[in-house]
């Protein structure tokens, strides 16, 4: 009987911080598409890029770890306002060539990461606290603390943020009716760019917390952008608050298809979840149905 | 106020003597119709008769491999609005019956062609069939996460042979079989997806893509249609990728690589999208010159991808459209 | 079947977000007769041809055609069972001549069954159709690109969509907007021909001294529900409709 509580308390533990690992990953897309409605297919790109930035400023520049990751943030932050600048502007309101365009970006980043030689196992940025503890019995290290407290935190500055802040009013503006925050005055274009800058930040945010638990590696790159997908499908594509439902059930889903069949089935996972809905209810859960079916 | 000058675009004269029945009175006006078409299908069909060596000829039948998925991907996406960012999944697919069947129980690439083709198809459409209902963005996704997640099964998995793939499998007896069979394949979908896109049934593909709203409230149930459109481009793919594990004697899980995903949609997006034959013409410059490229490695991909972003964004017509408004129309410029 | 109830609307309501877009509203509807839905702008009328063709699902309430329950039928299977609806935003296929606009409704399972198994060749139907409708048969209007038509012909060809399908009930999303009245005057005629072939026709309009003309009943709706019924005299003459359109304050 201890054992089997042990057991579940892993599960519960674990699902856990899958969770809000899943939340890091798809806040930067959900929050790109919640605002401008623009599906950033780049999006697993800028992540690793973070991871990769951050390592050169780390161990090739030999800057200090915050350092490090404020810098690398902040040249994510940019490079994601400059693909809206230079390219997707151009293409904005063509859905297909959205996602062509988004996508081929963050191919070219990727795989020129790759050709770059950043593959295999060489390539680790360091956890901010080592050690552990354990909690209800279950052994966790600091590092996932962190990650469950930085997806609290973000939550929360998010939420403040876009309720009590000028900029975030108006990205909340644009996001619930464009034309609208356009006749009083909200460009819809400068709200785009500084849209792709917060998802962008935050995609590597999300890997800043995240990478140091294993290798960084090109792969990640395709991994999250399926993942952070799925999540957004799931919990409805443009809902905050589905994103975070949405993760909570991946999370746990994928926890335990890790503990009771293998591994390597999260993928297949995250895969059924988006054709499961897609099935069952596509505007997703919390998704606003009006994009689906009112498309006079 | 200034008096300024703008182009002006008119049909040649040739081109609306061309325009109906009339074309049969004069050689000149035939030949002006027939020419580009008579030029690709003989240029294909000589082309093999000139290449120096088998390299070259290998070259052909890849390049027709693209060009195939880059018309389905130009069919589906720009005349039935379904945007397909997975090729390789039918690549794959198709690879994966056609070895399979031929691995496990010898059976010739004259059954396991058709098979793959029509079986794939069926497979592809079923796998596709949740995203049919609804917006297309979320086609567009689907058909970018199977080819990632078939392949990260069968790695892990390991059946099929996994990494490894299905070697030792039967080839064409000779490699001008090799090549005419992919390209009498190639021009036989050209002309026969043209033909489709402007028969009734291919209106109402078009009528799904530009108003679907539209054709729901006409009692039709766009589903099936889509379905069937899927179907047709997927046998494509299929067929594609059948095909291309009988020349390679392998097939494995590079089947459901990027490679094959993303050059046919560059090659689309460089020949002329919406066009059927400008996917062929932009598969027949990537192609040779990736291989150039070849020595880059993975920056092939980079490649693509940085041809796609330049087209969208600054020409995205695409070259054949290009070619064909010099061809049909002039230009001058007017005073205003 | 009583005479009243060939469509039947109860007490449908949809919110979207916190906003009621429809709210309770009923209404009956008998064979042959032109029902006008009028209101001010937001008050629900598209939203309300939405739920009855099938694009979006009621909250509540529901819908009955000829007594068969449509409420939650998808919007072509509504399309088959012979209600149709022209769209407010128009999108015609801009690279096809006029007449092949009109070769998509002509797939439809409704057709071939109505036509009983006789079926020209979907291009002459087509130009014959289009003749119904006005365009002028022997002239180049039905080849034109359908990028060039103008904005009369444009609304004939969304009508002749909806006529295509052999219908018995069309409901017109403000088909007179952006006409002139020159060019309403000629519609008309084309819509008393339908009623006189025993449609059901429910008009969505803002002009409304064209509207009135032709209708049997009208409908007034405001913020989602329906305020008044009847007939077009007796409906203007209704304090809360004079409110909602004129916004007259009542004196204490």
């Amino acid at each position: 009987m201890k054992v089997m509580r042990g057991y579940l308390m892993d599960v519960f533990v674990y699902g856990l911080i899958n969770s809000v690992v899943l939340i890091l990953m798809a806040a930067g897309f959900s929050i790109v598409y919640g605002i401008s409605r623009l599906p950033n297919f780049a999006h697993g790109a800028l992540y690793v890029l973070t991871g990769f930035v951050t390592w050169i400023f780390l161990r090739k520049l030999g800057l200090n770890y915050p350092a490090a990751i404020v810098l690398a943030l902040a040249i994510t932050a940019l490079i994601g306002a400059a693909i809206y600048q230079f390219f997707l502007v151009r293409i904005r309101g063509m859905e297909a060539s959205e996602i062509i365009g988004s996508f081929a970006v963050g191919l070219a980043i990727m795989e020129s990461l790759r050709w770059r030689g950043f593959i295999g196992h060489g390539f680790a940025i360091p956890v901010f606290i080592d050690g552990s503890i354990g909690i209800g019995g279950v052994i966790v290290d600091f590092q996932r603390i962190i990650i469950v407290g930085a997806g609290l935190a973000i939550t929360v500055s998010l939420w403040v943020f876009t309720h009590y802040t000028k900029i975030g009013l108006s990205l909340r503006g644009i996001a619930q009716d464009e034309r609208a925050a356009m006749m009083l005055g909200i460009d819809s274009d400068w709200t785009a760019v500084i849209s792709l800058a917060l998802g962008s930040a935050l995609a590597g945010l999300g890997a800043v917390m995240i990478l140091p638990m294993g290798n960084i590696n090109v792969e990640a790159g395709y991994n999250v952008l399926i993942f952070a997908v799925a999540v957004c499908i799931l919990g409805g594509l443009g809902s905050w608050t589905g994103t975070l439902i949405a993760s909570f059930l991946l999370g746990y889903a994928q926890t335990l298809t890790v503990a009771y069949i293998a591994f390597h089935y999260q993928m297949v996972v995250a895969m059924a979840a988006i054709l499961l809905t897609l099935i069952l209810k596509p505007s997703g859960l919390l998704g606003r149905q009006k994009e689906l079916e009112e498309r006079v | 106020m200034t008096a300024g000058k703008r182009k002006e675009r008119l049909d040649r004269g040739i081109k609306v003597r061309t325009e109906g029945i009339y074309t049969l009175s004069s050689w000149r006006e035939m030949i002006y119709l027939v020419a580009p078409r008579l030029v690709l299908i003989l240029g294909l069909l000589i082309i093999p008769l000139l290449l120096p060596s088998s390299y070259y000829q290998k070259l052909i039948c890849i390049m027709c491999i693209y060009a195939l998925l880059a018309i389905s991907f130009d069919f589906l996406t720009n005349f039935v609005g379904l945007v397909c960012l997975g090729g390789a999944l039918f690549m794959g697919v198709g690879g994966y019956i056609a070895g399979g069947l031929n691995s496990a129980f010898g059976l010739s690439p004259i059954l396991t062609i058709p098979i793959a083709t029509l079986g794939g198809a069926i497979i592809c459409t079923v796998l596709l069939l949740p995203c049919l209902p609804i917006r297309g963005v979320y086609f567009a996704i689907v058909t970018l996460v199977y080819p990632l997640l078939l392949l990260k099964i069968i790695e892990a998995t390991r059946i099929l042979g996994g990494t490894d793939g299905l070697p030792g499998l039967t080839t064409f007896p000779n490699i001008w079989i090799d090549q005419y069979l992919i390209i009498g394949i190639t021009i036989l979908s050209i002309f026969g997806l043209r033909r489709l896109v402007n028969e009734d049934i291919g209106l109402l593909f078009r009528s799904i893509k530009d108003n679907d709203q539209a054709v729901k409230a006409s009692g039709i149930g766009i589903t099936r249609y889509k379905a069937l459109a899927v179907f047709i481009a997927s046998g494509i793919g299929c067929l594609a990728g059948a095909y291309l594990c009988h020349l390679y004697a392998w097939v494995g899980i590079s089947f459901f690589a990027l490679d094959f995903s993303i050059l046919p949609i560059a090659a689309a997006v460089l020949g002329g999208m919406g066009t059927i034959a400008g996917p062929f013409l932009g598969a027949a410059i990537l192609v040779p010159l990736s291989e150039i490229l070849r020595a880059l490695g993975g920056l092939r991909i980079v490649f693509y991808a940085l041809i796609l972003i330049l087209i969208i964004g600054i020409r995205p017509e695409g070259l054949f459209n290009y070619f064909q408004r010099k061809y049909h129309q002039f230009e001058h410029w007017i005073e205003v | 079947m009583s005479e009243e109830s060939f469509l039947q609307v109860r007490e449908v309501s949809k919110s979207f977000g916190g906003v009621k877009a429809v709210d309770g509203v009923s209404f009956d509807l008998a064979k042959g007769k032109t029902l006008g839905i009028i209101g001010p702008n937001g008050s629900g009328k598209t939203t309300l041809v939405n739920l009855i063709t099938g694009f979006i699902r009621p909250d509540s309430g529901k819908i009955f055609f000829k007594d068969k329950d449509i409420t939650r039928l998808p919007p072509h299977i509504i399309a088959d069972l012979g209600i149709t609806r022209t769209f407010q935003i128009m999108r015609p296929y801009y690279t096809l001549p006029a007449y092949k606009n009109l070769i998509a409704p002509l797939f439809s399972p409704r057709v071939k069954r109505t036509s009983g198994g006789k079926f020209g060749e979907r291009d002459s139907v087509a130009i014959d159709l289009l003749e119904e409708i006005g365009f002028e048969r022997d002239s180049y209007v039905p080849y034109k690109l359908a990028s060039t038509l103008p904005l009369g012909y444009l609304k004939r060809l969304e009508l002749a969509r909806c006529i295509a399908l052999r219908p018995e009930v069309i409901i017109c999303d403000e088909i007179f907007s952006g006409l002139s009245m020159a060019e309403i005057a000629t519609m008309i005629p084309l819509i008393e021909k339908l009623q006189m072939e025993g449609i059901t026709i429910i008009m969505i309009e803002h002009r409304l001294r064209e509207l009135f003309r032709i209708v049997d009943k009208v409908m007034v709706m405001n913020f989602g529900e329906k305020i008044a019924e009847g007939k077009p005299q007796e409906v203007m003459e209704t304090e809360r409709v004079k409110e909602a359109y004129l916004g007259i304050e009542r004196r204490k």
